[in-house]
């Protein structure tokens, strides 16, 4: 890809997974700059819900705050869209933000490795709430939950073609779940990669250097938009599972 | 594909290190990457399930809990004060209601007196007219007599002057005269 003499431009090189120890295959268990900036991620979630709240404060400071915005936030969104009966499963819809969020923030930090733009996370987590939420669905309603693919409210000739589309749509949800996720981190990093490399021909520099601060910018709002946006649709699932048959 | 560099590096990397086509399709990466993000996935659920849900959540409930507590406290001094503010309403009332009774009965009091002392006075006032009245008829009948006695005594000498010598006549003529 690279021209010799031409620009530096490797914008899919952030992308590569490499042991962080020496040279060598990556096998499932090799520590890889993966785990680095999923661990890095993890130790945030550490500090700013762990650490942040150590005080246990009626009146709470900064960090213990930020904490506390998460929890609520998160909190309100499950109540709001899975209904009053998905409160139980908000640990895991908590997991599931700041592990986007936190993967998504640090993955703008220059030279990182940004986990959820790898279709390999974003897929894992699409399934797991997939699985999850089908399994939670089958448990609390039985035969019930398929009841949700058949539309009462149709005429009864329109319900087996709509049954189909139902059925089909219920299952393309992980891949538009993981895709969008993956596609909107790996896109931005992608364009900041090539506006760094355009810095680098001095004629362009300051151009390429205003685009990569205004990018840079929709990154970081795009990080966490998308975290919402994963969360959300999370909670929308989930109401499925939980909530009363509407449709 | 089989020489040193790739067997090294993997299949998704070509010999200067930089990616072959998509990096996240490279299937030598993603047992790796899945592994990772469960074990991530896992931390992080410990980590909120073991210390900050219980933390966060208590100390939620316990601001609740304050904010309903002190809601009521002040609901309750509002109250105190809503029956202070009556209870004071109250005794204003009362007080200005008490003066004027107090106000009205001075006022009536005073009237009586004024009354009273007004009667008097016309009583008087009448007395003194009689006295005065009665005086003056005394002065004027002494008056009356000094003229007639002065008349008559005037009216003897001028006879006995002239050479007259019946007094009893002119006191006769000088009464008549007066009585006119």
């Amino acid at each position: 890809m690279a021209a010799e003499g031409g620009l530096p431009i490797h914008p899919m090189d952030q992308f590569i997974v490499k042991p962080l120890f020496g040279e060598g295959p990556v096998h499932w268990y090799t520590p890889t700059n993966a785990t680095l900036w999923l661990m890095l991620a993890v130790a945030a979630v550490g500090l700013v819900m762990v650490i942040g709240t150590s005080r246990r404060a009626v009146v709470p400071g900064r960090s213990q705050s930020i904490a506390e915005v998460f929890y609520g936030f998160v909190h309100d969104m499950v109540e709001d869209v899975a209904g009053h009966a998905g409160i139980k499963y908000f640990p895991y819809v908590l997991t599931l933000f700041l592990f986007v969020f936190f993967a998504n923030v640090l993955g703008l930090i220059p030279m990182s490795f940004s986990p959820t733009s790898q279709i390999a996370t974003t897929v894992t987590l699409a399934l797991l709430v997939f699985f999850g939420v089908t399994l939670i669905g089958l448990a609390r309603k039985g035969v019930g939950f398929l009841s949700m693919f058949w539309v009462s409210s149709a005429p009864l000739a329109l319900r087996p073609i709509l049954a189909v589309i139902e059925v089909i749509s219920y299952f393309i949800r992980p891949v538009s779940h993981s895709v969008r996720l993956a596609g909107a981190m790996l896109a931005g990093h992608a364009v900041l990669k090539v506006f760094a490399g355009f810095a680098a021909a001095t004629v362009v520099a300051p151009l390429a250097f205003a685009g990569m601060v205004g990018i840079y910018a929709l990154e970081l709002l795009v990080a966490g938009v998308q975290a919402y946006v994963f969360t959300i649709l999370t909670c929308v699932y989930l109401k499925d599972a939980v909530g009363d048959a509407h449709h | 594909m089989a020489n040193q560099t790739t067997q090294v590096a993997g299949a998704c990397v070509d010999q200067n290190g930089g990616a072959l086509g998509l990096p996240q399709l490279c299937v030598d990466w993603l047992p790796n990457q899945i592994f990772w993000a469960l074990v991530a996935l896992v931390l992080i659920f410990v980590l909120l399930k073991v210390f900050a849900m219980p933390r966060i959540g208590s100390v939620l409930a316990e601001r609740k809990g304050l904010i309903t507590n002190d809601l009521a406290a002040a609901e309750e001094l509002k109250q105190k004060a809503r029956d202070a503010e009556a209870a004071y309403l109250k005794a204003l009332a009362d007080a200005r209601a008490e003066s004027a009774r107090f106000i009205a009965q001075a006022k009536a009091e005073i009237q009586a007196q004024l009354d009273a002392a007004t009667v008097k006075a016309d009583a008087e006032i009448a007395a003194r007219g009689a006295e005065s009245e009665r005086r003056i008829g005394e002065i004027r009948a002494s008056a009356l007599a000094n003229v007639t006695e002065v008349a008559k005594d005037t009216a003897k000498e001028l006879v006995l002057a002239l050479g007259g010598t019946d007094a009893a006549s002119v006191d006769a003529a000088v009464a008549a005269r007066l009585k006119g």
